[in-house]
């Protein structure tokens, strides 16, 4: 079987047949799978929420945020679900105490590594992480901030990136390697430090492999990537193109 | 019945919460059958009494004068609430953050400055290094985080606690909104 370049990862491991189905539980809701979808898949397949942000339907998974983490009973260490392929009789428990703490730690976290302030951001009230806090329930912060520097890059001539709303999540390297094949966004650095890069860390107006399609923009779940001219609360992102691109090389490849 | 006291202060913000508290308009009317506000920008009390039953904090603790308003409050408070994104995350004053205090301070007295070239020594309060939420320096009960919240969900939340229950504000009010 073909696989649309997004699922290639799973697909090359030799222990995972897709034409075999496997039941498990979620929450104690016995559930059947394919040998190569993901937990993730499985529980929304089924209605069951398990709140994601690095993971886009249409690009390939990274598990860069850690937020979908799941308990597997019989692991001590809590696995993102986005990341991980059920086995038979596997019991998962999406909703537990113990998740739903990590859960908004890791949330909080994302919040100390870099400055976000909503009230003066582009993506007020249209911000995948902004929603997260809701959804996780976080009214404050329990880490101290790190108060870190970090710059602003306007140099293109549509779009800008400000690193102080970027959450590292890489669905910008992820959309524009694999949908538009530009390949202009990397990851530089290590840890809370890393930052996403155009080119060999140019600024993005002189990218020489940017094709200005704008993927990029509209993939980012937060304010880190707008369009130049919004301003506070302006910037709505449009993903509609993603599903249909997906249908689109799942029928070219057939 | 003994009203409730209520006490509300202003410490680094736009003091855009405390105009969102006064949104609730005519319902201030029944309101201040139930509570009496002993100490506030909006009353003329210069000096913060005893015996507060509930403080509302906006903004952040970016001064010494703060840090001692915030932990004075505290002191004398039973419940104290972080009111507001500058209060709860420090928000706009936190913007500062990224740069020592001196290079702010020039930027605003010297390098933007057309009337004169000298940094405010007298009658100001001191920056401290950081603008800081509340509950870095204070423990705080109930957190309303918004810019500002909402006016209508300041009134059920302060109706809330004169009931004697803690209302969670998540879902009616967010960071920003
Ligand atoms: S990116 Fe989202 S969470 Fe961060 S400041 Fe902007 S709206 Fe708030
Ligand atoms: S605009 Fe398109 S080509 Fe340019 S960086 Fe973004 S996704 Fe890549
Ligand atoms: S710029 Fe946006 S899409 Fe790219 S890593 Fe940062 S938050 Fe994610
Ligand atoms: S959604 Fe699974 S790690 Fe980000």
């Amino acid at each position: 079987m073909r696989y649309p370049a997004f699922l290639q990862r799973i697909a090359d491991r030799a222990d995972v047949q897709p034409a075999r189905v496997l039941t498990f539980s979620i929450n104690g809701q016995d559930v059947s799978a394919r040998e190569d979808e993901t937990i993730l898949a499985v529980a929304r397949e089924n209605g069951i929420p398990i709140p994601t942000l690095c993971h886009l339907d249409g690009l390939s998974e990274r598990g860069a945020c850690r937020l979908c983490i799941v308990e597997i009973k019989g692991s001590p260490k809590l696995s993102p679900a986005c990341v991980t392929l059920p086995r038979q009789d596997m019991e998962v428990i999406t909703n537990s105490d113990r998740v739903l703490d990590y859960r908004r730690k890791i949330l909080e976290l994302l919040f100390t590594e870099r400055n976000h302030v909503c009230s003066v951001c582009v993506s007020n009230g249209h911000c995948d992480l902004q929603a997260l806090t809701i959804e996780l329930g976080m009214t404050h912060v329990h880490y101290d901030y790190l108060h870190s520097q970090h710059t602003v890059d306007a140099s293109h001539e549509r779009f800008s990136v400000d690193h102080n709303r970027c959450v590292l999540c890489q669905r910008c390297v992820r959309v524009c390697d694999e949908i538009e094949g530009a390949h202009t966004w990397d990851v530089m650095g290590r840890g809370h430090l890393s930052k996403v890069i155009t080119d060999l860390n140019q600024p993005w107006g002189e990218s020489t492999t940017c094709t200005g399609c704008g993927k990029c923009v509209q993939v980012c779940p937060t304010g880190a990537l707008s369009e130049k001219g919004k301003s506070v609360a302006e910037m709505t992102k449009k993903r509609q193109f993603l599903p249909y691109l997906k249908l689109m090389r799942g029928e070219e490849q057939k | 019945m003994s009203r409730l006291r209520v006490a509300t202060t202003w410490l680094d913000g736009c003091s855009g919460c405390h105009m969102s508290f006064l949104d609730i308009d005519e319902k201030l009317i029944e309101l201040s059958e139930r509570i009496e506000l002993v100490y506030s920008p909006l009353v003329d009390q210069k000096i913060i009494p005893e015996n507060i039953d509930l403080a509302l904090i906006e903004g952040a603790v970016s001064s010494e004068s703060d840090r001692e308003e915030a932990l004075t409050l505290r002191a004398r408070s039973k419940v104290l609430v972080s009111f507001g994104d500058c209060a709860v995350t420090a928000n706009v004053p936190g913007m500062r953050n990224q740069f020592k205090v001196q290079d702010v301070l020039s930027r605003a007295y010297i390098e933007n400055s057309t009337s004169g070239n000298v940094l405010p020594s007298v009658f100001v309060p001191k920056l401290i290094e950081y603008a800081r939420p509340v509950h870095e320096y204070v423990t705080v009960d109930l957190f309303l985080p918004g810019c500002p919240p909402p006016a209508d969900v300041i009134l059920s939340t302060l109706n809330e606690l004169l009931e004697g229950r803690f209302p969670i504000p998540i879902g009616k009010t967010r960071f920003g909104a």
